[in-house]
């Protein structure tokens, strides 16, 4: 039920926007996330944008886990 | 970033060295304690995620996994089903509904069947779908069943400020609309669980932040990690929250780190706020709890289903054997019910918990069954 869907936003029209994820396209409010801005992506949940993806964390994510199991594996 | 990105969040290298990572906490929580280490996720979407990623057989002499009362579908009671089916019967209705409400049985029938028997029941993604029906079809009564916790709250309440600015009269909600912290608070007090660490929902926390669940540490010292919903993002909230036990500290952590911040959405926050007050709340199996719920405020009564027709539902009687109740509050597993992939299937279900998707007994139909 909580489930939201990784999309990128393509077109803003007011508080409404057209975002893409995997190819298909869908028109989402924007009303809980105003500050959307063309090109970010974003989670969608029943139709809203909930939340703009940090990319910057995303991408570092990886990183962070990796340094948690070099920290792990020095622990012994 | 990439569309493919989230491969990153499956990769197979990185999943098994925290795999082992975890293996070796466990081991050293087993030899402290001598038992088995007990892990409740809370959230629906993550009974799937860990299911689907096969981790509670990777896990098994380790970790047991309790599912927790996360499915929204799943906890809406046996009165708040029938009353929706007595609201499809009604005349000039249409009612709308997210898919995994329509074949939860209720006590006579489900939406399903009522939508057989020509009322007029249609499934949507969005509740804003239902807002342009009810611009298309001005003489008819469009109630959306606004089902959900936190996550979905918000869009609910836009909904209605929408329907307010685009002067749409009849856009109706009925809300069972459910908030998460009664119930966490309830499963620690219960003396039949034993709950040493907590998965937590992370598109909640994108809501409502991770400071608002600092009370889990503060109130009952118990570790949590909020996590996102690939193999990766669960794993690390998993290693995170052993890790915490071994070391005896209680924190909430924030594994999702692209997504949930510290104060959550505030606009989101603001909306709830604006149109929803707390009110006690009847989930299912578990029974009332206190300030567990969201009605629509007395000024907005006007969009409330509940004030359209006289509409009494009798207390129904309990479904014969339906264990669906000791599932949700973690008391037992789906397999420890008689009916469960016997006279109970994802085709023919008996309780909710078999029908919506993200519901403990139908995720255990789909993965944890055992040829």
């Amino acid at each position: 039920m909580c489930l939201a869907i990784p999309a990128k936003v393509i077109a803003i029209d007011g508080y409404m926007a057209e975002v893409e994820s995997f190819g298909n396209t869908r028109k989402v409010g924007l009303t809980l996330c105003p500050e959307t801005k063309l090109g970010d992506y974003v989670l969608v949940h029943a139709g809203f944008v909930i939340e703009i993806i940090d990319e910057q964390y995303a991408l570092e994510s990886q990183a962070i886990w990796k340094e948690m199991i070099e920290h792990e594996a020095k622990r012994g | 970033m990439k569309q493919n990105a989230a491969n990153i969040y499956r990769d197979p290298v990185l999943g098994k060295q925290l795999i082992e990572a975890i293996h070796k906490q466990a081991d050293e929580f087993m030899q402290k304690h001598g038992r088995k280490l007990n892990l409740m996720e809370v959230c629906g979407t993550h009974t799937v995620s860990v299911s689907k990623a096969g981790l509670r057989d990777v896990f098994r002499e380790q970790i047991e996994f309790i599912s927790g009362p996360g499915c929204p579908v799943c906890v809406t009671s046996h009165e708040d089903i029938d009353y929706m089916i007595e609201l499809a019967k009604q005349p000039e209705v249409i009612l709308c509904t997210f898919g995994d409400m329509i074949r939860v049985p209720g006590s006579y029938s489900s939406l399903a069947e009522e939508k057989a028997n020509g009322h007029d029941i249609q499934v949507l993604y969005s509740p804003l779908e239902a807002l342009d029906i009810a611009e298309a079809n001005p003489t008819k009564k469009v109630i959306f069943l606004a089902v959900g916790f936190e996550t979905t709250t918000p869009a609910i309440a836009a909904t209605i400020d929408m329907a307010a600015n685009r002067a749409i009269s009849n856009y109706y909600v009925y809300t069972v609309h459910k908030v998460c912290p009664p119930v966490i608070r309830l499963l620690f007090n219960d003396p039949k669980l034993k709950i040493d660490g907590l998965l937590l929902p992370g598109h909640v926390a994108a809501i409502v932040g991770r400071n608002a669940l600092e009370f889990i540490a503060d109130e009952y010292k118990i570790p949590s990690s909020i996590a996102g919903f690939e193999p990766l993002d669960v794993l690390a909230a998993i290693f995170d929250i052993i890790r915490m036990i071994n070391n005896d500290e209680a924190n909430v952590t924030n594994q999702y780190l692209r997504v949930v911040t510290e104060d959550g959405n505030i606009a989101a926050q603001q909306m709830i706020d604006t149109y929803f007050e707390i009110t006690d709340s009847i989930w299912r199996g578990i029974g009332n709890i206190t300030d567990s719920g969201l009605v629509l405020k007395p000024e907005f009564k006007h969009y409330d289903a509940r004030n359209l027709f006289d509409i009494t539902v009798t207390a129904s009687p309990k479904t014969k054997g339906c264990r669906c109740g000791e599932v949700l509050s973690g008391h037992i597993k789906p397999t420890d019910c008689g009916h469960f992939a016997k006279s109970c299937t994802p085709v023919s279900p008996v309780g909710p918990c078999m029908v919506s998707y993200e519901g403990t007994c139908a995720t255990y139909y789909k993965y944890e069954r055992k040829v």
